[in-house]
Parts: C-alpha cells; structure tokens; sequence
C-alpha cells in the first residue's frame, strides 16, 4: 500500500487510489465538476489540478493514481492559479443567468467560482449559444450553460444502461445530445439532472417552482416500489415539491427511478379530502361522524368484515386493519394480494430478497425467473447493470422480460428448463457447478397458484445443492408485500371477497362485485375502487405520516411525515382507532408508539430497523414438487401508471405518451 | 461557424456495395471482434466514398449497426472530424489551404476566386451544384504554396489566374494536371535546381 504525503499529511491508501481521493482521506478538500465517485473517470474538467513534487506542471487528481512517495500540494500559489485559470476557461462561455437559473442556490459552478474563482474574465467576446436540446418531458435543458463534464454521458452509458447520449462536434462547438434528440429511454433518466454540475440539465416538473432554501427538506423513504428507496422529500408549505435521492450504499447508492422522483405531483390531484357517503347511488360529501355512522349501521347488521390492503400502506395501518378486523368481527379476514399470489408461509425466507441488493455487486451467475427488473424493481436493474459491466457476470432468463440495461441469454420461456437444471441437463447447470455466487431472481408473474409452488420448491433445491441458498431472491413489486407478510396479514384474497363489509385501504388493482355488498374505501385517491364505495374516508399519502414500512429484502426503515393530509383526510391508523370508538369497540391503543410497540410484541423482527433480517436462509427446507409444464405469462406492468398516485400525475403521463411515441418511431415501420 | 452541417435532404437507405461490403469485411479482420468498434473511422470513410463524398445519416446508423455500437457513438466520430461531411459536396470538393505559409503566400486570392466562380458561401454547392469548396488547415505542401486540393489532387504554385482557369474548367471537366501549375517537377527550386549540385 503506497504511502503518499498531502500537505504535510503522511497517509497510507490502498493501491488504484487516484490522487484525488488520497486528498479526500487526508481531508482536504478539491474542487471537482467532472469527477463522480459512481462513474468512470474522464479528466476533463480540469479542476482538480494539484501540484505534485517533481511533476513541472499541475497534475489532474482526478485521474492520477497515487504511487509510493508523491508529495502532493492543495494549497499553493500553482494550485490556486491552476485552479483560477481553469475557472475562468470554463466560465467564458457560461451565461451570467444564475437569477433565472433553477440550480441557483445548489450549484457546483456557483459555489466552486466562489471559492476557487479569479472574480473576473479577461473574456471580452460575445459568448457562445448552443440550442436548446430536446430530452424528454423530465429534462429541462439549457445547453448554454453546459460546461461539458460529460457526466450525464457517462451516467446513460454506464449506469441507465442506454447509451443514447453522446457529445457531438468539437472544440467550442462541443454539444451534448441524444442522437437526433430523442426521448432517453430509460426508467432511471432524471438522475442526470442531479449529476449535473450546473444548470445545463434541470427539472422540468420542477421548473421555477422554488428555490432550494425556500424547501423543507424531510428524510424518508420511497414506497412506489419494494426496493425501499430512500429519498428526501422537500416540501413548501403543504406541496411536494420535489422528491431527490438519499445516498443508501446498501438500497439505491444514489440514484432514483424517475418514478419515485417525478409521481409526487400525483399528491397534489385527484385527491379525497373529505370523508364521503353513497346517497341514492351519489357519492356525497359528509363529515366524519356521518361516515362513521353509517358505518356502524352496516356493522350491526352484519359483523362479516374483510379487510384488503394496497401496496403503498405502511406497517402500523395493516396492523392496525388487522386489529380493527379482530375486534369487530373476531378473526381477521384480510389480505394484501390483489392478484394471484402464492406464498410459502413456512419460512419467511421462501418471501424475501435474501442475496441482499447489496449482495448482488458479489454475485458471479444471475438466474431471472419470470422477472423483469427493469420495471419491477428500476433500482435493482441497475444493481444488476453494475455486476454485468463490473465482472462481465452472465444473466440467464426464463421467459422474455423484453429490453433489458444488459444482456439476458434466454434458456427459454417454459418454466420446465428449472426441473432439466436441477437435474443437469441445461446450460446453466454447467455455469452453476462453478459459480461460487448464484442468484436466481423470481419474479412475481410466475408466483402464482398454479406455478409459485413449482418455481420456488425447485430454485430452492437448485441453490441448495451448490449450498448457496442466500442466492434465493424473490422481486417484490409492492412497498407493503414483505410488511404484511412479516405482520401475517393474509388469507385468502376470494375468502375474503366474500364478506358482506369490505374494507379497502389503498387497495385499488382488485376488481370488485359491489352486489350485495357494503364497500368502505379508505384512501388517498379518486381511484377505481373509490369510484364504487359506499364510504369514502380519506387517509394519508406516504408523504403525509409516520410509518414503517419493509423493503423485498426484509429490511425495516422508517418514513417520515413531510406535509399533512389535506383537508379533512387524517393518517389511516387514527381513522381505524377512531372508527373502532364509534364502533364502540376501541382498539387499545392511543399513539403510535402504543401501536408499534403493540406491533413489536406480535414480531419483534419489525424492531429492527435499517437492518437486514437475522435469518439464517440455510435452515430452509425443500420439497420435491411436481413438474409443471406451462410457460411464462408476464403480467403487463403499466411502469408509469402502477399505482394511484402516479395515475394521478401529470409528469408521469407524460412520460408514458414520451415513451409510446418514442417506441412508435422505431423500425416497426 | 457553430458545429458541422448536417444535410436536411437524407437519403432514405443506405448499404454499401458488395465491393465495399468486400472492404468492410477486409477492415474488420484487423480488429479482435469484441473490439470491432475501432473500425469506425475506416468504415465511415468508406461510406463517405461510395456516397459522393457526404455521409448520410443512414450511413451513420447502417454503420452503428454493423459495429454494434450506439447510433450516437457513430455520430460523434462523425461530427468530431472535419473530413467527415455529413451534407453533398461538389463532384469537384475544393479544399483552400489558408494556413501561414499559404497565407502569406496569397491563398487570400484564391478564396476570392472561389467565391466568384463557385459559391459566395463555404461549404455550399455551387449553381451547377458541380462543385464546393472550404477552408482547411495545412495540407503539407508549404513548399510550392498556395495551394488547393481538389478531390484527390494537389494544384500546387497558384496564383489567381490559374486558379481561375481550374476553376472555369470545372463547368467542361477539363481540369488542367495537377501538380505545380507553374511547370516545376515537385518541390524543385523554381528557376535553376542548385543543391546537391557540383559547380
């Protein structure tokens, strides 16, 4: 490990170090615009130049790799004057427009020619325009203001997967684009305007919206999907502003889908504010009591009540649902799954995503079954992506999941090819017998009645026999799936159908026959199953409570309360304790401390919070299951539209039109 | 000038001829196949060729698609260097060398004559759409300058008279021989060849 000197500061780094980071270890500080941690380097920004004893000139630190013996200088008279002459070359063609510039206030240039910047131009020529390029309805882009660092370029490239951007001409006529300004096509685009240093690439949504001292900004998490993203939600007054991403080297390092970032405008739509009633088949508006009042009618004439949950609902409501049902009706008829879902209740591993998302960067051998991560779990394809470009690894499918970030050998779509692995007679039962990692990733689509069992038995016993039962993964689709497994808040979903009182919290995909039926809909959203209810009550989006909710990998992480329900909608949890007073049958708890703690003691696994789960995935069983012979049937993922809130944005409407068009000027034609 | 013209009239298909195809074929094998994308540079000269000294978009994706890269890492190659034209070029593509040597030596003239007898813009076609010319950097024969090069060729030792007579001959295709237009074999001393001689 080679020792190297900065400033004085003797410290030793591990070998392939660039200079760049030996100088961050010491702790000094060097601007930088092209340099990003997650991405390869470039070296052509030209802002990190150190002076290096021996060296005649200032080297770049970015892409210098330290060696036995450097003496390296950050704060000399070269370092400054490199460090201003760089500054004002890439100042010369930025516009002076930061008041209408929506980086204002967190910009890289910004702050860096503040502290680095010589504070005036030599230039005295007209500055150059570049036109405006168009990237999809995400991107605002305002090429004047590029400094061409390159990062969205390496970004789309190496970590979306779609190298659509490139840069085009050069010299001062250097532009970046799509080819022939396309939309980007990727689930993971809006990332680049975090990337980018300047104002070049900022958010359309977001456009003049607010400035970044103006915002609240609150810690939390994503529930759009099952990876459990975290994010910061920056809020101004009761609006969502804005959602950016939150580094989390174990879930999302720091990148988004555009999903999670962009359907928050969905909470600012087609919201229910007001509890309401069904009058003469009219939905009208009415006030709490009047809710609950006729609510408790229907109860006292039937205590027959099912519960069914949404897939964005955190911990403490399910529990809450459950309890609520208990005490009313004396079991808890309730489910999560609004499709055809099997579930190994046996052991809670046969439900999770054990390799861990982290654990995936390790794997050497990837198995996809009936899963398309690309769209069910944006996040974890690019985990993927990394493991692809990093150690070449292979990835094997069985059955189509069309366009993936990376390349996928098919070994056919006929869910049989399991059985022919565990007995050998496939290609990828060669592969296996070397792979120290396998993985093999299940998608939802194929955890069915008819083929869940089939699946699972035989990936287990596949993965055991090479003793790499950590390698069992299953794609969760939904934030609440994994927490209401955890909580045992399922059934049967046609058992619980038949109830004459429904109870839906969020529960929007399941179609409902209302005959003979009393349905209450608690809820964010004018949705499909709103639209049927006999009683609207309105509960609170992710955004607006305290909540716990738990990834596809088991881990438990805490989502906080950035704005409030409007209106007169209240978090779901107070609705049910309120409701069950009305009902004269309170539940026993008055905080949601007294609920989690009453949570905790029903699995003190949920305590856990941040953590992965201590369960030792080797102590698995298997069964020997009969082959089934049936193949892969996707089920259709509308990526921009699954759930109520992004059904309610704009932006992501936009983006699903973006994206039609774009697929229908392919070569179809 | 603000980044490479880019023609608005495209071609609809591009493939190269089965001679070229032959070519492609020959280009390739000089590079492993999982670096095959380094033929890039080769491959858009090629197509630059068999399409009258102009790449058409098509061509930028016909070639992507034969390298399996992204149409847009094609693009750049293309866009990057100037002796790449992504619109038509004249059947006669005069290129002006006006670098010092020349400079000093009167290309100034010669770019007069240019936009007299070709076009009043660089880069465009002339009327007859025959011909075009542009500036360009040293071309390496600062010996006999100015000088200009027409498709393949050298005129070297110019002046505004002869270059007027290339020029004109452009409209009969009777382009005098390249080379020195002052009669002088290479870069011989013009009046009386001296070095290296015994006297």
């Amino acid at each position: 490990m080679p020792k190297v000197k900065v400033d004085g500061i003797e410290i030793e780094v591990e070998n392939g170090t660039s200079v760049l980071q030996a100088c961050e270890i010491a702790g000094k500080e060097i601007p930088r615009f092209c340099y990003h941690e997650r991405l390869s380097i470039a070296g052509n920004c030209r802002m990190c130049l150190v002076e290096m004893e021996k060296s005649p000139k200032p080297v770049a630190s970015c892409a210098m790799p330290v060696a036995e013996g450097q003496v390296i200088y950050t704060n000399t008279e070269m370092v400054k004057k490199a460090r201003e002459g760089v500054m004002e070359f890439l100042l010369i063609n930025h516009p002076l427009d930061c008041p209408i510039c929506d980086q204002g206030g967190e910009c890289d240039l910004q702050d860096q020619s503040v502290k680095y910047g010589g504070g005036t131009s030599r230039y005295e020529l007209n500055k150059r325009s570049v036109k405006e390029k168009y990237m999809g309805p995400l991107i605002k882009t305002q090429m004047n203001r590029c400094i061409h660092c390159t990062r969205c370029i390496r970004f789309a490239e190496e970590v979306a997967g779609v190298p659509e951007l490139g840069s085009i001409n050069r010299g001062e006529n250097m532009e970046i684009t799509t080819y022939l300004e396309k939309t980007l096509d990727s689930e993971l685009s809006a990332n680049v305007i975090d990337l980018c240093p300047v104002g070049a690439l900022t958010s359309k949504p977001y456009a003049f919206e607010a400035r970044p001292w103006e915002l609240t900004k609150t810690e939390t998490i994503d529930v759009m999907d099952a990876v459990g993203s975290n994010i910061r939600v920056d809020t101004k007054g009761w609006e969502v502003k804005r959602i950016l991403p939150r580094v989390n080297e174990d879930i999302n390092e720091e990148w988004i889908s555009d999903k999670t970032r962009y359907a928050c405008d969905g909470l600012l739509t087609n919201r229910i504010d007001h509890p309401y009633i069904r009058k003469n088949g009219k939905l009208i508006e009415c006030s709490w009591d009047e809710a609950f009042l006729k609510i408790s009618e229907e109860v006292s004439k039937t205590a027959n009540i099912g519960g069914l949950v949404g897939g964005m609902v955190d911990l403490e409501t399910i529990f809450a649902l459950k309890d609520f049902l208990i005490k009313i009706s004396g079991s808890a008829s309730i489910d999560f799954r609004q499709k055809d879902f099997y579930i190994d209740s046996s052991h809670l591993c046969n439900n999770l995503f054990n390799t861990s998302i982290a654990g995936i960067d390790e794997s050497d051998l990837i198995l996809l079954v009936g899963a398309n991560p690309r769209l069910e779990a944006t996040i974890i394809n690019s985990r993927i992506r990394k493991n692809f470009i990093n150690k070449k690894t292979e990835i094997f499918t069985i059955g189509d999941p069309g366009e993936q970030t990376y390349k996928i050998i098919s070994l056919g779509d006929n869910l049989k090819v399991l059985k022919d692995i565990e007995n050998n007679n496939s290609i990828f039962s060669e592969k296996i017998k070397t792979s120290k990692k396998p993985i093999i990733i299940i998608g939802e689509s194929v955890l069915n009645a008819k083929q869940g069992r089939f699946v699972l038995e035989t990936s287990k016993s596949i993965l055991k026999k090479y003793n790499s039962l950590n390698g069992l993964n299953i794609l969760h689709q939904s934030a609440s799936s994994v927490g209401a497994i955890m909580l045992q808040a399922y059934t049967n979903t046609e058992e619980v159908l038949k109830n004459e009182i429904l109870y839906l919290i969020g529960a929007d995909e399941i179609n409902i026959d209302t005959k003979n039926k009393f349905v209450i809909y608690q809820g964010t959203h004018g949705s499909k199953n709103a639209k049927i209810a006999d009683v609207i009550l309105p509960g609170a989006a992710y955004t607006e409570k305290n909540g716990l909710y738990v990834n596809l990998e088991g881990r438990v992480q805490s989502a906080f309360k950035a704005s409030f329900p409007p209106g007169n909608a209240k978090e779901d949890w107070k609705i049910l304790r309120a409701l069950s007073d009305a009902l004269n049958k309170p539940l026993k708890f008055n905080t949601i401390e007294q609920l989690r703690y009453k949570m905790f003691e029903f699995n003190p696994a949920l305590k856990r919070v941040d953590q992965l789960p201590s369960i030792d995935v080797n102590t698995l069983g298997t069964e020997n299951v009969e082959v089934i012979d049936s193949k892969v049937n996707y089920l259709p993922i509308d990526y921009y539209h699954s759930n109520e809130i992004a059904k309610s944005s704009k932006t992501m409407l936009e983006c699903k039109i973006a994206r039609q068009s774009f697929k229908k000027t392919g070569t179809e034609n | 000038m603000s980044g490479k013209h880019v023609a608005k009239n495209q071609p609809k298909t591009f493939i190269f001829s089965s001679e070229n195809i032959k070519k492609m074929k020959e280009i390739l094998c000089k590079y492993p196949e999982t670096r095959k994308k380094s033929a890039v540079m080769p491959l858009l000269y090629l197509a630059q060729k068999q399409n009258e000294g102009w790449i058409p978009l098509v061509a930028i994706q016909y070639i992507a698609d034969q390298l399996d890269v992204p149409y847009i890492k094609v693009y750049e190659v293309a866009t990057f260097y100037t002796m790449y034209k992504l619109a038509p070029v004249g059947k006669y593509f005069v290129q002006v060398c006006t670098t010092t040597p020349c400079a000093i030596r009167g290309s100034g003239k010669i770019i007069e004559m240019c936009k007299k007898y070709i076009s009043e813009r660089e880069s465009h076609l002339s009327n007859d759409e025959k011909s075009s010319w542009i500036e360009v950097e040293c071309l390496g024969a600062c010996v006999n300058a100015p000088m200009i090069q027409i498709n393949e060729d050298y005129y070297e030792d110019l002046d505004a008279d002869s270059a007027e007579k290339i020029f004109k001959s452009f409209k009969d295709d009777s382009l005098p021989k390249f080379g020195s237009q002052k009669g002088r074999k290479g870069s011989e001393p013009i009046k009386q060849r001296l070095t290296l001689l015994k006297n």
